[in-house]
């Protein structure tokens, strides 16, 4: 029987408002279990779920497995480089394989945008973004939404502004679609060259300056700048990125207002954000993290077909 | 040994002859014999021992002919042959096609000229017109022999599946040519600015995160090719134009009495950047689908004959191959079995052009400007003729494809418009079920 949200988590585009506001409910009581001694409801027990990481990510994946052994789920880990040459056929193949071997939940991080999409539209598992190429991040997404709420009591009117390279950005993604569906205000800051220049008719604001952007919002997510970015000629080099869009301390102060700083990690300290800024009072950077175990609790637990209401039930480990 | 030439005369009785090339649009009998017309127009006699064939309610029309699509062979045989290639395209009633030359190898030298035209032959089909490469190995170093590809029966030069990179390369290759007074097709891309994309730049490609291919890396090479065909005097052909850019440059160059034509292919006029969303490989395709706007200054660049003609670049690939992350699956589609139902469907019937401008982009101006036997049922023209029903209703079935590939956006649509005969010298090469 499908849950609340369907069969599988792409993507924050394709859910409601509804849908992702239930996530984000459902994630508090599940980020209660993690502040216990014992750390384990048996919510999926008896559950397989494969995290199939093409494309390195220990951050994303540490979390996914967290959240899954914190419900009891059995979990194997498949890390594949993905041959660049048969890539098409791996997935395909791959598809086929865990179709066979009966798996409940997939975790898919792949390189190419759509990835997470041809898997689930081959397999009857349930099936989870963790990322794919240039397109989504949905649960890294959730995660930053979870944080801002818990800040700003509701993200309507709200002012956040994200900031770097956008253009290769799966969490810019996210974020905007989800952002915008509840009702706050967004916009993107960072160098031209690294923004779609059809960005504005995804109903966001553009803002070329950073210090225009600080004065405006009241948060900003800064984005990690690969740093091959600079070899490939989208801008001239780390140094001026840092002196030009940088968030720095000395900018935040010029603020009117304090607003809280996040990153999805990991930083490049001293190009898009300076240290002070990342180990600030207005850095919400390590709340993100927890928020990442607990979010992906609630959307591991819907997708099971876990009826909303059950979910403090579940928390008790009565589900 | 040539083309099979029909052994009985035959008679096209009662159809509307529509040819642009005489002014023709009248109901009457066409008269096949010895491969070539005998007669053509107004209520004929039925000769001893000739085959008739009912055409009253049907358009007869020329052979269409379809100047630009890939057929894989030699070399990717498992995709499509030459005598596959040919049967997809009668059974779309084309009757004659112009073979890219982006082979394995590359048909840059007599000798493969010579094999993709007897290939054609002995297949019996449509007629195949080989292109011949206009550089060595398409590597864009050096001029193939072009010359000596002429003799053995090319009929057009094209590095096609890449763009001549080097102005000066195609400026040689635009004078060279004069002399063999033969087209030299490019296919507009600016590596530079597309490299690593796969869709049109835009807001969907922004929504999917895929890397766009702007506009403008077709756009440059449209106005750097009018201008060295201004220069030269050649002949630039300018391949599957998708945007209204390159529409408004090509109007400015023939304004100006440029040597240039250019042609649209059926998926342009027809799908916009739309059909991507989900990641369907099977529309990605390159030059990609673009946006209504481009579409319609597409359309209504066939309407006004700012582009010439219209072609499919027939690209049959494997189903595996285009069962893959949307980036790394390659390009193209099957074109030549849907091309008149896309275009009756989405032109005709909408009435952007009638009938006569059909037959004239897919028939008349394509033998005309790439100088080719056909296109003409005048008296002693060649017995290729096109009857289509402008409005047999039918469905896309990518399962009964003549074609070796399935792969189609157009699977499960709905068409109005289909050949119901297609003749290749006065024999009927297909008929439809
Ligand atoms: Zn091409
Ligand atoms: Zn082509």
């Amino acid at each position: 029987m499908p849950g609340p949200l369907g069969k599988d988590l792409l993507g924050l585009a394709p859910l409601s408002a509804a849908q992702i506001e239930l996530i984000l409910d459902t994630a508090g009581p599940f980020r209660e279990i993690s502040e216990r001694a014992i750390k384990k409801v048996p919510t999926l027990r008896g559950a397989t779920i494969v995290n199939l990481f093409f494309e390195a990510s220990t951050r994303t994946r540490i979390s996914f497995e967290f959240a899954e052994k914190r419900l009891s789920a059995d979990t194997v880990n498949v890390a594949s480089a993905g041959s660049s040459v048969s890539k098409g056929e791996t997935l395909v193949d791959t598809a086929r394989n865990l179709e066979a071997m009966k798996i409940d939940m997939v975790v898919i991080r792949h390189s190419a945008s759509g990835a997470a999409r041809f898997l689930a539209e081959r397999i009857e598992s349930n099936v989870i973004n963790a990322g794919d190429g240039t397109h989504e991040h949905p649960t890294q997404g959730l995660l930053d939404m979870l944080t801002l709420r818990d800040r700003f009591g509701s993200l309507k009117g709200k002012r956040i502004c994200i900031v770097g390279d956008v253009l290769h950005s799966r969490v810019a993604r996210s974020n905007i679609w989800g952002l915008t569906k509840l009702g706050a205000e967004v916009a993107v800051c960072g160098p031209r060259s690294l923004l779609p220049n059809a960005i504005e008719d995804m109903g966001v604001t553009v803002i070329d300056r950073i210090e225009d952007a600080i004065a405006w919002a009241d948060a900003l997510n800064i984005l990690r700048l690969q740093l091959e970015r600079m070899q490939a000629g989208y801008i001239p080099s780390l140094r001026e990125y840092n002196r030009v869009f940088g968030v720095t301390s000395a900018r935040l102060e010029r603020a009117p207002k304090d607003l809280l700083i996040l990153h999805p990690g990991p930083m490049n300290r001293g190009v898009e954000i300076d240290s002070d800024v990342a180990d600030g009072p207005h850095s919400v950077i390590l709340d993100q993290v927890t928020n990442g175990v607990a979010v992906r609790m609630a959307v591991l637990y819907l997708l099971a077909g876990g009826k909303p209401e059950l979910a403090e039930a579940a928390k008790k480990g009565n589900a | 040994m040539a083309h099979p030439i029909g052994t009985r005369d035959l008679l096209i009785k009662g159809g509307r002859i529509v040819d642009p090339s005489q002014g023709l649009d009248a109901v009457g009998d066409v008269l096949l014999r010895n491969g070539v017309v005998e007669a053509c127009g107004g209520s004929l006699g039925t000769p001893d021992g000739a085959e008739v064939l009912d055409a009253t309610g049907l358009v007869v029309a020329p052979g269409f002919i379809d100047v630009h699509v890939h057929l894989r062979e030699p070399g990717r045989e498992d995709v499509e042959t030459v005598a596959s290639g040919a049967h997809s395209a009668v059974a779309g009633g084309i009757t004659a096609v112009c073979a890219m030359p982006n082979t394995k190898p590359v048909t840059d030298n007599q000798a493969v000229v010579g094999f993709v035209k007897r290939q054609g032959e002995a297949a019996g089909y449509a007629r195949v017109y080989p292109y011949g490469a206009i550089s060595v190995g398409q590597k864009g170093e050096t001029l193939a022999e072009i010359a000596e590809m002429v003799g053995a029966g090319a009929v057009a030069f094209s590095d096609d599946g890449k763009p001549v990179e080097s102005a000066q390369l195609m400026r040689t290759a635009l004078e060279y040519a004069r002399a063999f007074n033969v087209p030299i097709a490019e296919h507009c891309e600016d590596m530079t600015l597309a490299r690593g994309g796969s869709m049109n730049e835009g807001i969907m490609s922004a929504k999917l995160g895929l890397k766009g291919i702007p506009a403008e890396a077709e756009e440059i090479y449209v106005i750097r090719d009018i201008l060295l065909a201004k220069r030269t005097g050649g002949h630039i052909h300018l391949c599957h134009l998708s945007t209204k850019g390159s529409v408004e440059l090509v109007r400015w160059g023939k304004e100006r009495g440029i040597n240039v034509t250019a042609e649209v292919c059926s998926h342009h006029i027809s799908l916009t950047e739309d059909a991507v969303d989900g990641y369907n490989t099977n529309a990605k395709m390159n030059p990609p689908l673009r946006t209504a706007e481009d579409v319609e200054a597409l359309q209504q660049g066939v309407a006004d004959g700012t582009i010439d003609l219209l072609v499919t670049d027939h690209a049959p690939h494997h189903y595996d191959e285009k069962e893959r992350e949307f980036a790394d699956a390659p390009n193209g589609i099957v074109g030549l079995e849907t091309a008149l139902g896309v275009n009756t469907t989405y032109l005709l019937h909408r009435g952007l052009i009638n009938l006569s401008q059909l037959v004239d982009a897919m028939s008349c101006k394509q033998a005309r400007i790439f100088r080719l036997p056909g296109g003409s049922l005048a008296r002693g023209g060649l017995a290729d003729v096109t009857v289509f029903d402008p409005n047999k209703v039918w469905t896309c079935d990518p399962t009964q494809f003549k074609s070796k590939g399935r792969n189609t956006p157009y699977g499960g649509h709905t068409f109005t418009g289909q050949a119901r005969y297609t003749i290749v010298g006065g024999r009927v090469v297909y008929t439809a079920a």
